[in-house]
């Protein structure tokens, strides 16, 4: 395996193929998953590297059983994932729902397409509120990572099962067609193998050694559930205090803050350069966390702003929580492409015009 | 000698021993209940139990034990 | 005297919820039996369903999980992958395995899953206060068939073991009851002989095991029983219905 490693670093690779090399080297010693554009080739890879590697490769029925036998697997402490596009996660809703309420932690990859419905295959931020909002039935969430290139899907991905364990909880790259499908270079850092201790709850076999391990969702008594509920929340007040990310862009000075993820922060970024170049004082916050929101981060980045201007591949749902976080100081305007529609730097430029940056 | 023991307070008084019993000699009593409000099984003659276990393979509570 | 017969270790010691006279009892024993008996407890990881045996996690003496409804043959089969050396069972109703689950179901069979599945068929959904299930027989009231199954309308019910045992992957298909003491003796073989094929490494089994619901079927337990025997088997014939566990090989 160490040579296929060393053949790797700093390498051209398609994201999928790149995220899915990271997460064999972060540890994966199993992937379960089900054929959906635009995010087969990660499946591929798999397919073609996860039994070299010693682990489990297994092509499921169906995305509910891919989400299924990733609860299995991480139920015995191995660490597990899947990956789908946008319609799959639907059908995994129930699952990761299942893991959340059973603290099993598991990384899942969302290389988002347009919807609703089957929508389309091309790229697509429109799964941001089921990412961050509801992404099943219940009280509960996952720690969301929104990689904006190629290195950012393996650097994140190796960072989504060390925080999943650290939490006992699902982990989420959120990504797009874009980010999937796109090559860049990209170089595999030193990653240290996993050495969480998962002994005092996985179900792996007691061997007559300790009383039997229950992973379990189930509370029929409310208090009990009640309490179940909000210890894990207790854990999310501290993840929200510690795991925030978010990359600030020319802020210092902005009059008008753009805000934007992922592949559509790239096009923006492009946006804000060219109207600095023009004499506009833009800026750019870009969220690497999805949930939790970087609040504190995006304050910074709005101090000297007038206006926000939050850019996505949807009809627009950050923009909720950008206006949450700032507590709607300020005016938060939006513009947004979506069906699979890919913002154009000039686009955006004309929108920072329009909302009054240059005033 | 055998002899058949009934865990009372385990005892939900379904009567599959009753119907299992090659000596016809375990019935639901009808006069005393266990704390959770069932009549529970009894063994009516103990000399006449060869220690079949029969009783306690029907058993769906694990509520019958079975010495030879 | 000695002790010919008490509850085994791999049950652990806490009372069931179950009804009165619900069977769910007797094959969680043999199942523990069977763990006993091979002295497998502590290498052992059962999963369990969403239904009446729900909370059997509580009952059995190996490391548990609970699956979402359904979905416990994924689930296994997660374990069994990333876990060989463990013996790795379900234990599921027929809402569960039949309906909800079927696609997992035949999936984990025909994949030749090296795991044990003990499917509990007692032609009702039980968890739920008595809907008809995949395997409710034709013209049985439940209570969402008041005026019993036609299956004109709802269907005909599920053979699963006939269904499963035309997939190449499964070793090994047995229908048993527990309605009697020889059922019962031929049940606890059965599920030995499920978990030995797994040891042996020989693939996928399904133990389905017919049973009663006295609560639902608004019987007695005893004539509860009486109708497994008179309507049950007749629809439902008890026997092996696939056995490839003598041929040689690992699989």
């Amino acid at each position: 395996m160490k040579g296929a490693v060393k053949a790797l670093e700093r390498n051209l690779m398609k994201g999928n193929e790149a995220l899915a090399e990271a997460a064999i080297r972060a540890g994966c010693k199993c992937f379960f998953g089900y054929p959906i554009t635009p995010q087969t080739e990660l499946a591929a890879y798999m397919a073609k590297r996860m039994n070299k590697a010693g682990g489990v490769f297994l092509q499921a029925e169906s995305e509910i059983a891919a989400i299924n036998m990733v609860l299995g697997a991480a139920s015995t402490g191995v660490r597990a994932m899947t990956s789908s596009s946008s319609p799959g996660l639907s059908l995994k809703s129930e699952g990761i729902s299942y893991i959340a309420g059973s603290d099993v932690p598991a990384v899942i990859i969302n290389v988002q397409r347009g919807g609703p419905g089957l929508g389309g295959i091309q790229p697509s931020q429109a799964d941001y509120w089921q990412a961050t909002k509801a992404l099943g039935h219940g009280d509960f969430h996952l720690l969301v990572f929104a990689p904006a290139s190629v290195q950012e899907m393996v650097d994140m991905v190796v960072r989504a099962f060390d925080k999943a364990d650290e939490y006992r909880m699902p982990a989420m790259i959120l990504a797009d067609g874009l980010l999937g499908q796109m090559m860049e270079p990209v170089s595999f850092p030193e990653i240290k193998a996993n050495c969480v201790d998962k002994s005092s709850w996985a179900a792996d076999g007691h061997k007559g050694k300790r009383a039997h391990h229950i992973i379990n969702s189930l509370y029929l008594k409310p208090d009990e559930l009640e309490k179940s509920v909000s210890d894990r929340f207790a854990r999310y007040d501290v993840i929200k205090s510690k795991e925030t990310d978010a990359e600030l862009y020319l802020t210092e000075d902005c009059d008008i803050l753009l805000c934007a993820f992922g592949a559509t922060a790239r096009v923006v970024k492009s946006a804000v350069n060219e109207a600095r170049a023009q004499g506009i004082k833009a800026g750019l916050f870009r969220p690497k966390t999805l949930w939790p929101f970087p609040v504190k981060e995006i304050n910074e980045a709005a101090k000297s702003a007038k206006k926000l201007l939050s850019v996505e591949m949807s009809m627009g749902q950050m923009i909720d929580d950008i206006k949450l976080a700032i507590n709607c100081s300020k005016p938060v305007e939006f513009y947004g492409r979506t069906g699979g529609v890919i913002p154009t730097p000039a686009e955006v430029l004309a929108e920072i015009k329009k909302v009054g940056g240059a005033e | 000698m055998a002899k058949m023991t009934v865990i009372t307070e385990r005892c939900k008084g379904c009567g599959l021993c009753a119907t299992a019993c090659p000596k016809k000699i375990v019935e639901l009593q009808k006069e005393k209940r266990n704390k959770k409000g069932y009549f529970y099984a009894i063994c009516t003659d103990d000399a006449a139990c060869i220690g079949c276990a029969m009783c306690a393979m029907m058993c769906p509570d694990c509520a019958i034990k079975v010495e030879k | 005297m000695s002790v010919v017969f008490e509850r085994p270790k791999s049950l652990l010691d806490v009372t069931f919820h179950y009804c009165p006279g619900c069977t769910h009892g007797i094959v969680h024993r043999l199942v523990a039996e069977v763990m006993d008996e091979m002295g497998i407890e502590g290498d052992t990881i059962g999963v369990c369903p969403v239904g009446c045996s729900v909370m059997a996690y509580d009952y059995f003496g190996c490391d548990m999980i609970e699956a979402p409804h359904g979905r416990a043959p994924a689930v296994a089969t997660g374990v069994k992958r990333t876990n060989p050396d463990k013996f790795v069972f379900t234990y599921q109703g027929d809402g569960d395995l039949a309906a909800i689950g079927t696609a997992e179901t035949v999936h984990v069979a025909t994949r030749g899953e090296n795991i044990v599945v003990i499917f509990i068929n007692n032609t009702i959904y039980g968890m739920t206060g008595g809907q008809m299930a995949p395997t409710t027989l034709p013209g049985q009231v439940t209570q969402t068939t008041p005026f019993g199954r036609d299956p004109q309308l709802a269907g005909y019910p599920v053979r699963v073991c006939e269904m499963l045992s035309t997939l190449t992957g499964t070793a090994y298909a047995h229908r048993v009851a527990v309605d009697s003491v020889p059922h019962i003796r031929d049940a606890k073989k059965a599920i030995r002989k499920a978990f030995e094929t797994q040891k042996a490494k020989k693939g996928f089994s399904i133990i389905e095991v017919l049973s009663t619901c006295p609560t639902n079927w608004g019987l007695t337990p005893t004539e509860a029983l009486k109708r497994l025997q008179d309507e049950m088997i007749p629809y439902y014939p008890l026997g092996v219905y696939k056995d490839t566990t003598s041929e040689e090989g690992e699989k």
